[in-house]
């Protein structure tokens, strides 16, 4: 199961009675916003080390290449069962770097916070950063803060900026994907699109659904370790695993044919959009990956994932077809066959 | 809510469903032509590809019953002009965000500063009007008869909580007047039809009843599975073969004959039959469900004096074809071309019912790029 995250720590060094909610002046440059960086961020970060003397963060760099990456995050709740906006925002960041093949190293956190924002919760949210930061293996070495007037924005968004050295004989990409590669999924689907969707509506099932918001870099780096020749990996966030079939499928060229009765997905997610009307595959992940290896790896890239994944259930869901140019094709558990498009913006609830 | 629904792979098993279809196929001897009704039935057969593993004398035609799909342009454009007032939140299913109206669409008019909110229910869109007693909440009431029970049930607690920021702006439809304009149509081709099982199970089938003894023509309560969807064909195909024009329910776990009484009582006490103007079908006597007179406060074409009629659909979108059985969604020049989700030319492409937008999704390749089957 998920680390559960450590919102325990030390208490917050900003005094709360003083300042219990962000005000404007937290963001205007001067004496508070020093206040807010030394005695929250500084505090919460203080494992990664920053640098909130200086206007950059000096790295240091061995020869190499680096991968850099960016993401923004907006999510709603801002805490929702198995994670949080923080602990989002660092592992979708380093996930974005290892599917690179990158090890990630350095983060930068740009946070906007709403006026009136709890002080409390910002700490918090600190706290679950340095956590993920930590468990990633990398450092969070600057940052900047900005607060918006009341009723701008929605508590706090933030942006998160990633750094990555990949090693030299690395070459991950959706243009080396090949012709009878085996597609792998690293666990079940749909969590965190789920969990944060009855945490926002406050919809009741009877068993809880948790985000599988993780990082994955130890599980990619454990991959790469095994000297298996990883052709592509994509991350299965916003869009879930269509989004991210119909993005290698239309970046590689190659066909993607995936057997429906393989994909994993645990009956809580399933019953959830049954009733909901939602198709699984679209629905959002947070620590799901796919995988593109010889078909000869597949076996033991299934044996490492169930060694590294948190929920052990990783799965062979399909191969590559240079036939199918560009499309994704499901054989349906009837024997059928149909198209698995990319999702034109949302789903909705079905109507009746 | 229970998610465990294990029963939902019973209706999928492949086993289950090829045995069906052994029995569709020794019983066939026929071309017929099937239409099902319902936009969730749709999305179904086209998802599980069922229309192609049938035999190829099975001809089946996409009804009306995507309730997205039908809410005529004008409705949009009066909501928008409601929703123009900044006093007012208009609250809405998502699916009918992206629903084109004459000029505008929700999409469009939010980003331009209407308050404009998705919402699960009238439920919730009541929900808003309670906490935010100082704005004026209008919820699009759209649906059928699977709707219009939780819509009559909104204005019931608003009633009895005496909520005076609460109203609703109908588009509310009846099945079987829709099914009957088509099976009336002098062109119609339709032989059997395949009911729509939700609507069904709230409103019963006895004027399906009708219907088959006004139009001789056979009828079979079918619901949303893929086991389900083949055992209405089986049924419908049975009827067919047989010359048999009565009623059968294939869905009987939900489906009465009479229906659901209580939620047929409280739509009764709330909403009046009236005709009704549709996209793709336009006026039809006796269609609409609109609110009782005595309900009038609750109306919000009354209270904020919104009464544009219908428009002429000038898109060159071939919706009402669709919508009629009368073609499929490739035969249309706009699909996959110039009419995508991304920019919907008619509200099929849009809707998760929409009989396009299944077409769209599950079956693009007739429309360049390979062929799945090759």
């Amino acid at each position: 199961m998920n680390k559960e995250i450590n919102y325990t720590g030390p208490s917050c060094p900003l005094p709360l009675d003083r300042y219990p909610k962000i005000t404007s002046a937290h963001g205007g440059g001067g004496r508070l916003t020093r206040e807010l960086v030394k005695k929250i961020f500084a505090e919460a970060f203080r494992e990664s080390n920053p640098e909130i003397e200086h206007d950059s963060a000096i790295l240091q760099l061995n020869k190499g290449r680096l991968a850099f990456t960016t993401d923004s995050y907006v999510v709603d709740p801002l805490f929702f069962p198995g994670g949080d906006i923080g602990k989002l925002a660092v592992c979708g960041t380093v996930n974005d770097l290892a599917m690179a093949g990158a090890k990630p190293m350095y983060l930068s956190v740009a946070m906007i916070i709403e006026e009136g924002f709890e002080t409390a919760l910002l700490w918090k949210i600190a706290l679950s950063m340095q956590s993920a930061a930590s468990e990633a293996n990398c450092r969070i070495v600057t940052g900047d803060t900005k607060t918006v007037q009341h009723g701008k924005g929605h508590g706090i968004y933030i942006n998160t900026s990633g750094v990555g050295l990949v090693p030299d004989s690395i070459e991950i990409h959706p243009s080396q994907v090949r012709a009878g590669d085996a597609v792998i999924i690293n666990g079940d689907i749909g969590r965190h699109g789920i969990a944060v969707l009855t945490a926002r509506e406050k919809l009741e099932f009877e068993d809880r659904i948790e985000s599988d918001c993780a990082s994955l870099s130890g599980t990619i780096e454990a991959l790469l370790d095994s000297g298996i020749e990883i052709h592509c990996l994509r991350d299965l966030t916003r869009g879930g695993l269509g989004a991210g079939l119909n993005e290698i499928a239309e970046s590689s060229g190659m066909g993607i044919v995936v057997e429906e009765n393989r994909i994993p997905i645990i009956p809580p997610i399933a019953g959830a959009c049954e009733i909901l009307g939602f198709d699984p595959i679209y629905i959002a992940n947070e620590g799901r990956f796919i995988c593109f290896v010889p078909k000869a790896s597949a076996e033991k890239t299934v044996a490492i994932l169930k060694e590294k994944s948190p929920f052990k259930d990783p799965a062979i869901i399909g191969t590559v077809d240079a036939k199918a140019g560009g499309m994704v094709i499901m054989n349906t558990a009837i024997g059928s066959r149909r198209v698995i498009d990319m999702p034109s913006g949302e789903q909705f609830p079905r109507i009746c | 809510m229970s998610a465990g629904l294990k029963y939902i792979d019973e209706f999928r098993d492949p086993e289950r469903i090829e045995c069906l279809l052994d029995r569709i196929k020794k019983r066939i001897t026929g071309d017929w032509t099937i239409m099902e009704v319902c936009g969730g039935q749709t999305h179904a057969i086209i998802r599980h590809g069922l229309d192609r593993i049938l035999p190829d004398g099975i001809n089946i035609v996409h009804g009306p019953g995507c309730p997205v799909c039908i809410v005529p342009p004008h409705v949009i454009d009066n909501a928008v002009t409601i929703a123009e007032d900044k006093k007012v939140i208009l609250c809405t299913f998502g699916d009918m965000l992206r629903v084109p109206g004459t000029n505008t669409d929700f999409l469009k008019a939010r980003a331009s500063g209407c308050d404009i909110r998705a919402v699960y229910s009238p439920l919730d869109a009541l929900q808003v009007a309670l906490d935010e007693t100082d704005r004026e909440v209008v919820f699009l009431a759209i649906g059928f008869e699977t709707t219009a029970p939780a819509n009559a049930l909104a204005v019931a607690r608003a009633q009895s909580m005496r909520v005076k920021n609460f109203t609703l702006l109908t588009a509310q439809a009846l099945i079987p007047p829709l099914v009957e304009t088509i099976l009336r149509d002098p062109g119609n081709v339709i032989q059997g039809l395949l009911a729509p099982g939700h609507v069904c199970t709230v409103d019963g089938y006895q004027e399906y009843e009708m219907l088959t003894a006004r139009y001789n023509i056979p009828i079979v309560v079918t619901g949303f599975e893929p086991y389900d969807l083949m055992d209405g064909i089986y049924h419908l195909v049975t009827l067919l073969e047989k010359g048999e024009n009565v009623v059968v329910n294939s869905y009987a776990r939900a489906v009465k004959r009479e229906g659901n009484l209580s939620a047929k009582k409280i739509v009764k006490e709330y909403f009046e039959i009236g005709e009704g103007s549709w996209r793709g079908l336009g006026r039809i006597p006796r269609s609409g469900l609109h609110l009782r007179e005595k309900y009038g406060h609750f109306n919000a074409e009354k209270k904020f004096q919104v009464n544009t009629g219908p428009v002429e659909e000038t898109s060159g979108c071939r919706s009402a074809e669709v919508l009629r059985g009368k073609i499929k969604p490739e035969d249309c020049p706009l699909f996959g071309a110039e009419c995508t989700p991304e920019n919907p030319f008619g509200a099929p492409m849009v809707s998760s019912e929409g009989v396009c937008a299944a077409y769209y999704k599950y079956r693009r390749l007739n429309h360049g790029k390979a062929d799945i089957d090759g």
